[in-house]
């Protein structure tokens, strides 16, 4: 309850000051995308208040990780709010309804899930989430030198499963890594011992599991229990304290490639994240407790670090709450050059709304319910 | 596929068909006594399992909150209607009856520390939680639309259900749980391993439907429910009080509910929103049964485990579809076999 009185205080105020920035915000904080969600909501109460002397001003709604809810709040915020920037939402699917109608009110928007819209599409949106190649990426070069040579896959039976089996059956190949299992399962399973012996009877390797936090835990459990012997890798989607819990020490040895938030202590000096990750995880873990940080959460920050770097440039010759400003706003953004946020480095251009390089991606595997840091590129 | 795969594959179908077939056995009863299909019998597994979750982390668990909150609402609704009537010296029973269970439990919670009591007893905390929900869910939501159509009841149940998921994200939150497991113990059968925990789950599944088969065979309370069950005017023509019946075929259901949710709570991972897959996948098996004979709908029940555990192997990302897919026969199989079937009061 707690968390939600500030977000209620917060609507009501934004209908008041028109003279503000307002930042419209859908999360997924009911639904099957809660527990990507509610970090984010929680996220919001650590968002500047205030940008170059702009008072900024957030309305944040819940999209229950429905489509037409995140499109219908979409559409709210734009003609009943005014707001001069959209971001959200939590999932694929979502952030893909809200993008519609940042398209055709000219808002820009920024995503929280790494959704890629069709190329020519992308004029108005922005995604800060890393893509899922960015990380893959990193996991196929620890199989290279790890000398795997058979890898089978595990995943969500949604968007999110289905765009890394694609990643991983274009990127495994050209390694020299063969793909020789690809087994679904739903997040509520109350078993997944089919799958998991089916990935046994192909001997492969290594396993994947394209899943996001504690339901990344079923698969990797039942997997140790039938003794399976070999390296399990995970998605950056499975990084939160909770999926660590679940699996308890199971998940000894997993192997993951994470946003350098998630290992905020370990990083090292010299990384360019390290100061603003600290700041973000002790601010957050100051007010939601220890063990309580997301990486999820830390993407709806990195989306305010790029509105800040925007925004002066942007007021310059406009004001907010004009279709003037939201253009110059998008214009800003699309100009970000090295922004540092909790995530790594953003550069974005015309052709790139992503603007992540390796910096955004750290190594890690796990050790008694701890992140061990691997490796993290600087 | 080996015959060590095929051994495995029917354990695991028939640990999972074990929840499926309280879950069924729950639906039938209350169909029966009620004409309430209780979507929200998943629910009632969740509960129980994240309720002792809770406990095990040495937590106040929220349910406790929502029994008092529905304890107080109920005791409310009656004390206004024993005024009314002019009995106003049935209040104080009223209020006993009604707050004397949560303020005990509210007391036991707050004075002991929770993560070290005995399992034992954090599982009779959580029964003792969760089991009084199903009762009071009848007084409060469904005692006033009783008589109406079966429609408007599996309408109220999806409200009910709706309701619930929501208050379960509230006081549980998003992240699953995973109960710490009744007993560790793995033993070989040949090549097969074989997990004392699903050993545990098949036989109290089996014991309890041993029970419930005595519990309506030979005691009075379970004949009066079947005879509310086989007609509803009948019983009240014989002095039944069918409210009675009501409460009680809901809290028999909470009551299995809760106990399914301790049993499965150690072998998988449960969400806020677990429950309703589990009431669906018990639905199907319910419907196999025509939602009234209690041997069939357990035996399906195993089937649908087993089937699921199969297609998980074989086509896991088709095994809802395949398991659903099932009703669609065997629908068409029933409405052939009573083409006149009308509503029945």
């Amino acid at each position: 309850m707690r968390s939600i009185f500030p977000l209620l205080l917060l609507t009501s105020l934004s209908a008041a000051a028109q003279a503000d920035m307002t930042v419209g915000v859908i999360l997924s904080t009911t639904g099957p995308g809660a527990s990507l969600g509610i970090p984010e909501r929680n996220t919001v109460a650590l968002l500047p208040k205030e940008i170059a002397g702009q008072a900024v001003k957030y309305v944040v709604l819940d999209d229950g990780s429905d489509s037409t809810a995140a499109a219908k709040n979409a559409r709210k915020l734009v003609s009943e709010n005014r707001v001069d920037l959209l971001i959200g939402s939590t999932t694929v699917p979502t952030s893909a309804a809200v993008a519609q109608i940042a398209k055709e009110s000219k808002t820009a928007q920024i995503a929280l899930a790494p959704f890629a819209p069709a190329s020519g599409e992308q004029t108005w949106i922005f995604t800060v989430a890393q893509t899922n190649t960015l990380m893959a990426e990193a996991l196929i070069e620890h199989m290279q030198k790890a000398g795997v040579k058979t890898l089978a896959y595990i995943g969500y039976n949604d968007v999110w499963g289905e765009d890394w089996h694609k990643v991983l059956s274009e990127m495994a190949p050209a390694a020299g890594i063969q793909l020789v299992r690809d087994e679904r399962f739903n997040r509520t399973d109350s078993s997944v011992s089919g799958q998991a012996l089916k990935v046994m009877s192909s001997k492969p390797d290594a396993v994947l599991i394209g899943a996001t936090g504690t339901p990344a835990a079923l698969p990797h459990t039942e997997l140790r229990r039938l003794g399976y012997k070999g390296t399990i890798y995970h998605t950056h989607g499975a990084a939160n304290s909770a999926f660590l819990r679940i699996g308890d020490k199971a998940l000894n040895g997993a192997i993951l490639p994470v946003g350098p938030v998630v290992v905020w202590d370990k990083l090292p000096a010299s990384h360019p994240s390290k100061a603003i990750a600290s700041q973000y995880a002790q601010d957050y873990q100051a007010q939601y407790g220890a063990n309580s940080l997301s990486p999820f959460g830390a993407y709806l920050y990195d989306a305010m670090r790029l509105v800040e770097a925007a925004v002066p440039a942007a007021l310059k010759g406009s004001t907010p709450g004009t279709p003037a400003f939201r253009e110059q706003l998008r214009d800003q953004l699309e100009q970000t050059r090295n922004v540092v946020g909790t995530h790594g480095v953003y550069n974005l251009s015309a052709t790139d709304h992503f603007g992540h390089d390796q910096r955004a991606r750290a190594l890690v595997t796990v050790q008694d319910q701890q992140w061990v840091l691997l490796h993290a590129p600087e | 596929m080996d015959i060590s795969i095929l051994a495995f594959l029917a354990q695991d179908g028939l640990t999972t068909g074990a929840i499926y077939a309280l879950v069924a056995l729950a639906l039938v009863l209350v169909f029966s006594v009620t004409r309430t299909i209780l979507v929200c019998q998943g629910d009632f597994v969740t509960y129980s399992a994240l309720t002792l979750a809770t406990l095990q982390l040495g937590l106040m668990p929220g349910t406790l909150w929502l029994l008092l909150g529905c304890s107080l609402a109920a005791c409310t609704l009656d004390s206004i209607a024993a005024l009314r009537r002019g009995q106003s010296r049935r209040v104080p029973g009223l209020l006993a009856r009604y707050l004397g269970l949560p303020t005990v439990l509210w007391v036991v919670l707050d004075t002991f520390e929770l993560a070290g009591l005995p399992a034992v007893l954090q599982i009779l905390l959580t029964l003792a939680l969760v089991t009084p929900l199903g009762p009071l869910l009848y007084r409060l939501v469904y005692q006033r639309v009783a008589e109406t159509s079966v429609l408007l009841l599996l309408i109220v149940s999806v409200a009910v259900h709706i309701t619930l998921v929501g208050i379960s994200l509230l006081m549980f939150g998003a992240e699953g749980v995973r109960t710490d497991a009744l007993a560790e113990a793995v033993f070989m059968l040949g090549e097969l391993p074989v997990g004392l925990q699903s050993l545990l789950v098949i036989a109290s599944a089996l014991l309890l439907i041993g029970l419930l088969y005595a519990f309506f065979g030979h005691s009075l309370y379970g004949k009066a429910l079947r005879a509310t069950a086989l007609n509803r005017k009948g019983a009240q023509l014989v002095g039944i009080p069918t409210q009675l019946a009501g409460k009680a075929a809901f809290g028999l259901a909470a009551l299995i509910g809760a106990i399914s949710g301790v049993l499965i709570g150690p072998l998988t991972t449960l969400y806020y929103d677990s429950g309703f897959l589990i009431s669906l996948k018990g639905f199907v098996a319910a419907i196999f049964g025509g939602l009234a004979s209690y041997p069939i709908a357990a035996a399906s029940a195993f089937f649908v485990g087993v089937l699921e555990s199969f297609a998980n192997f074989g086509a896991s990302a088709y095994k809802e579809v395949i398991v659903f897919t099932l009703v669609i026969p065997v629908l068409l199989w029933l409405s052939l076999k009573h083409p006149h079937l009308e509503e029945q009061h």
